[in-house]
């Protein structure tokens, strides 16, 4: 029964400040869907829980250089809500909305999905495939990372001491682009991802696939972005040939372990399954059909 | 043996009321186990084995006790020794040695979450706290989890002493076979010799937890002359009396136990674990005590019904007769005996007349939490493999799985394996109910898509009950009975008694009063509730109508043979017919006082006369070919139910017990680690199904009145969970080709088996 600090500073450098000059076990608070929960089953004993909530920059969602800033705590449900960021970005708020019931949907955030650093994470895959690139604010000021940087292994980041992610940003989209994510649970909600797959990609006029990100979940230590899927995909008006090249990549690259959620055999052929339905899905949203 | 009410007469049975205490929970009033509170109350918290299998060299509790907060420990140590005896029907066998080392580990730890010792604090992050200062000297021993493994000459043995029982000549070996069964009739190794076709099969299925919403939690006070006082959910509070008393020492007319609301059962609150150990603690500190477990200490340490490896044998002529089978059954107990194997044995074959049969079941302990009744204890084990054999047969002699079935029926007379005859209709009608669904003519055509056909049996049980009803003057009737409320039970008894009494159903207040307030009542589960409670809440009413036309009878001064009971009214009759106009229920009861005092009755019951449950059912499927995740797209249940007091509750069973049925199918199982140590004790990854997975469940409520009921009850809420485990694999079979006879079929061994 040790005590614990509780601090809900407005600023991201009154955030920073906090957790630079603390010892012991320091979490940052944002949704608290992993954190509370880990509190409570007594496998975290936190010193020092630095609440994020009150800060506006991590909060809000905004337009910038015509792509999209949102803050690292704005729950998965405000994302949703955002008219204009969900039909630019379908997929990667189908991943968050992924997480948990409608209750820890408006509570969850993306930044405590990436930061929780669980390879099952649904919104991460998305994120990655994405594009996007993570704000991280830290005692000597802020650094730009690419998201696919920051988690290192299951709830391990690449987070200095003191260091929080502060926002994402989307780069502008553009036209014939789509995303979409999609996961293999056992049941149709309330689950954990047995494996997942993230897809983002751009058409030219022709039809003709131009740029494409893979990212595929749960089937390693973190996230895994999958040049070689995308590869497949580049060049080609992403047909069945392309799509099934781009699945046998993600099967390739994955390497999973047997665990409680799925066998080794199982999540590597699933995880190409996965993709190739998530890149049929990309490829409608590319051509229009949102 | 009463004839039963005719149906054109009925106002109330048949209907389907709002249940009488929804108020309550819908605003969130209704007390449950966790909900009382006392002045001066400590919280209590247990420590657990996190060895599967260990020796208890030394418990030193002595740091513990020092901290500040901390008024009590306990430890197996403090509970009496019982002696090692098996009391009661061999169905359900006692042993008190084994049930006091349940609740709390003497000699050694058999299971990751065994009790090994508790506290009492002033408050849970005290008693936590405390709980780390217990220090245990295990010496860890090697462990066993499969019941096939448990069963090697070579298994480390859970009891190095423990003889299996039920074999000629006697065993001398020990084992962790606690014990062998066997049934026979006829003569099964000819009659094999003769069949045109012998299918033989061997099936696995996983242990599942009941699964019920509701942690297990209970208060306890105590006073200094030893008398206490229990509020704690549970299915059965005399049962927790009975049990509790005896493991603690304490007379069973001290203990008084209340009834909490319970959220949740099916079979696993039939037994106690924290209601013994919390009194120990209330004991020694002199304060009550208060025990709610977490949903891993749920899934470590109570409950689950049993895993089994089993074979089947059927032999079938061309025409469809089936002239033999045979069913050998090995079911996990879990870490002391007592799995429900005997009832896997007897259920099996029951709904069929097979003239030759033979089943022989094995009794097995291993390192896994004891196992507990789940809803037709036994009986949906068996029937998966027994089900899944006979899809078997059926489609190799090219027979529609419901005609062949329906050729083979038991019928009144016609003799089980366990002995009796069978006594009751009602698996036809089942049968030809569920061929009648509009949809049996369309089954699925879609790719991957398929049908699969099973039918179920239980007992069904009767039993003691209790029940006072008393009259109040504004012509209220309170009915007291001893049946926890687990499925509608206030709701229909308070249905029966209007409907005899002739009073609205508004005007019955059903309450489930506490042990020393209403005559002994058994446990509310084997489907025995409706039957055997409402039967003596029937004839407690009886003695009010009784005493209700003497009442008349001394009001109009005229003798009380010439007074009838008709539609709520006392009428004169006989030679006094017409003479008064009749007198209400209400009008009498207003005039107690005047006529004699308070009108009161009792009745209590050994009920006998209970029939059997049969169900049949179909499930529609599709299976994703590249995933291996099977969709239920369609599921139809027609159950057997006497008659439906309430309609909608026996919906609600049948829905219950087959989404129950779909989980175990899919996705429940435990998992293990190399150590022994349960890896997904929570919601999370015990895949239950929720309810997006499941598609509208069709009920169909068969109505064959049970003869030895005055409204024709049968039991309605376990045989409906037997079937759909075969029915589901029989689906995923004629959907993929590929027949899957170990559970779950879960995605990986779906994708597994079609790979394959």
């Amino acid at each position: 029964m040790s005590e614990m600090r509780y601090e809900a500073p407005k600023t991201v450098e009154a955030a920073v400040a906090l957790l630079a000059g603390a010892s012991g076990t320091l979490r940052v608070l944002a949704g608290g869907t992993d954190l509370l929960v880990q509190m409570k089953s007594g496998r975290v004993d936190p010193t020092l829980v630095v609440d994020v909530k009150g800060i506006p920059e991590m909060t809000t969602i905004a337009v910038e250089n015509g792509g999209f800033r949102f803050g690292a705590a704005v729950p998965a449900m405000t994302l949703h809500e955002h008219a204009a960021f969900s039909k630019a970005w379908p997929g990667l708020t189908e991943a968050a909305m992924l997480i948990g019931s409608y209750q820890i949907k408006g509570r969850a955030s993306v930044g405590g999905n990436l930061c929780n650093a669980s390879p099952a994470a649904d919104s991460v895959p998305a994120l990655i495939a994405a594009g996007a690139t993570a704000t991280i604010a830290g005692p000597n000021g802020r650094r730009e990372v690419k998201v696919e940087d920051i988690a290192t292994g299951p709830g391990k980041t690449s987070l200095g001491k003191g260091e929080i992610v502060v926002s994402f940003f989307l780069p502008a989209r553009p036209a014939h682009s789509g995303d979409a994510y999609l996961r293999f649970i056992p049941r149709t909600e309330m689950d954990i991802a047995v494996v997942g797959a993230g897809i983002n990609l751009t058409l030219d006029a022709s039809g003709k696939c131009t740029a494409a990100r893979v990212c595929i979940g749960a089937v390693a230590e973190r996230a895994l972005l999958v040049p070689d899927a995308a590869k497949a995909l580049v060049g080609t008006t992403v047909d069945a040939a392309a799509i099934e090249k781009m699945g046998a990549a993600c099967s390739a690259a994955a390497k999973p372990i047997d665990d409680k959620r799925g066998t080794k055999v199982y999540r590597t052929k699933v995880c190409g399954v996965m993709a190739k339905r998530a890149a049929a899905i990309a490829l409608n949203r590319a051509k229009g059909a949102n | 043996m009463s004839a039963v009410v005719s149906e054109k007469k009925l106002k109330v049975v048949g209907t389907s009321p709002d249940r009488p205490e929804g108020v309550p929970k819908v605003t969130g009033q209704a007390q449950y186990g966790a909900d009382w509170t006392l002045p001066g109350m400590l919280w209590g918290k247990i420590l657990r084995s996190p060895h599967a299998h260990a020796r208890i060299r030394k418990i030193d509790t002595s740091k513990a006790l020092k901290l500040p907060g901390v008024k009590a420990v306990v430890t197996g140590a403090d509970f009496p020794e019982q002696k090692f005896e098996y009391v009661g029907a061999a169905r359900v066998a006692l042993n008190f040695w084994h049930i006091t080392r349940n609740v709390m580990a003497k000699e050694k730890a058999l299971f990751e979450g065994h009790p090994v010792a508790a506290v009492a604090a002033a408050s849970p992050l005290i008693a936590a706290e405390a709980l780390k200062l217990i220090e245990v000297d295990y010496e860890v021993l090697p462990h066993v989890i499969d019941v096939e493994e448990a069963m090697k000459d070579n298994a480390p043995l859970l009891f190095e002493d423990m003889i299996p029982r039920g074999y000629t000549p006697e065993a001398t070996k020990p084992s962790n076979i606690s014990k062998r069964v066997d049934f026979k009739i006829g003569d099964v190794d000819a009659a094999f010799a003769q069949a045109d076709e012998v299918i033989e099969a061997h099936f696995k299925t996983a242990p599942v937890h009941q699964g019920y919403l509701e942690t297990h939690a209970c208060l306890v006070r105590t006073d200094a002359d030893g008398q206490a006082e229990c509020w704690s959910s549970s299915q059965g509070h005399f049962a927790v009396r009975n049990l509790t008393a005896k493991i603690t020492g304490t007379k069973v007319a001290d203990l008084r136990c209340h009834a909490a609301e319970i959220g949740g059962g099916f079979g696993g609150k039939t037994v106690v674990y924290v209601e013994p150990v919390a009194l120990m603690l209330s004991k020694k500190s002199g304060h009550p005590v208060k025990i709610q477990m977490n949903r891993e200490e749920v899934f470590k340490a109570t409950g689950p019904t049993s895993g089994a490896s089993m074979t089947i044998k059927i032999g079938v002529m061309r025409d469809g007769k089936i002239v033999a089978a045979e069913g050998i059954f090995k079911y996990q107990a879990g870490a002391f005996p007592g799995s429900p194997v005997m009832n896997g044995c007897m259920c099996s074959f029951a709904p069929y007349d097979i003239a030759n049969v033979r089943t022989t079941g094995y009794d097995v302990v291993c390192n896994r939490p004891k196992t507990v009744a789940y809803r037709a204890p036994g009986s949906p084990i068996s029937a998966f493999a027994a089900e899944s054999a006979l899809d078997m047969a059926a489609k190799k002699i090219g027979m529609d799985p419901i005609d062949f079935r329906l050729k083979n029926i038991a019928k009144p007379g016609t003799p089980t394996v366990f002995g009796t005859k069978l006594a009751f209709n009602g698996f036809a009608e089942t049968l030809q109910a569920l061929k009648a669904h509009p949809a049996y003519a369309n089954p699925p055509k879609g790719k991957n898509q398929g049908r699969g056909v099973a039918a179920g049996y239980w007992f069904n049980g009767g039993g003691e009950s209790s029940a006072t009803v008393s009259v109040n003057e504004d012509g209220t009737a309170v009915v007291c009975t001893g049946s926890p409320d687990i499925g509608g039970s206030r709701a229909t008894t308070a249905q029966m008694a209007a409907e005899t009494l002739g009073i609205e159903y508004e005007r019955v207040r059903p309450i489930i009063a506490d042990t020393n307030s209403v005559g002994f009542t058994q446990t509310t589960g084997g489907s025995r509730v409706t039957f055997a409670t409402g039967m003596t809440v029937i004839n407690a009413c009886n003695k009010v109508i009784e005493e209700m036309c003497k009442r008349a009878a001394k009001i109009w001064k005229i003798e009380p043979e010439n007074v009838v009971w008709e539609d709520g009214s006392a009428r004169p009759a006989g030679k006094r017919a017409g003479e008064f106009p009749p007198l209400s229920f209400r009008e009498i009861a207003s005039k107690r006082t005047a006529t004699g005092g308070p009108i009161t009755a009792a009745a209590s019951i050994n009920a006998e006369g209970q029939a059997p449950g049969f169900t049949a059912q179909f499930a529609d499927v599709e299976v994703d070919p590249e995933t291996g995740l099977v969709k239920i797209l369609r599921y139809v249940a027609a159950q057997d139910v006497g008659r439906a007091i309430h309609p909608k509750y026996c919906e609600g069973q049948i829905h219950g017990g087959v989404v129950q049925g779909i989980g175990w199918a899919l996705n429940e199982e435990y998992i293990y680690d190399k150590n022994g140590r349960m890896e997904n004790a929570g919601f999370l990854d015990y895949r239950m199904p929720v309810a997006s997975d499941l598609p509208m469940i069709e009920a169909v409520i068969v109505e064959v009145p049970n003869p030895n009921h005055p409204y024709g009850v049968k039991g309605v809420a376990e045989a409906n969970i037997v079937p759909p485990m075969a029915a589901i694999a029989n689906a995923v079979q004629n959907a993929t080709g590929k027949r899957i006879n170990e559970l779950p079929l879960s995605p990986p061994r779906v994708l597994a088996a079609l790979d394959s």
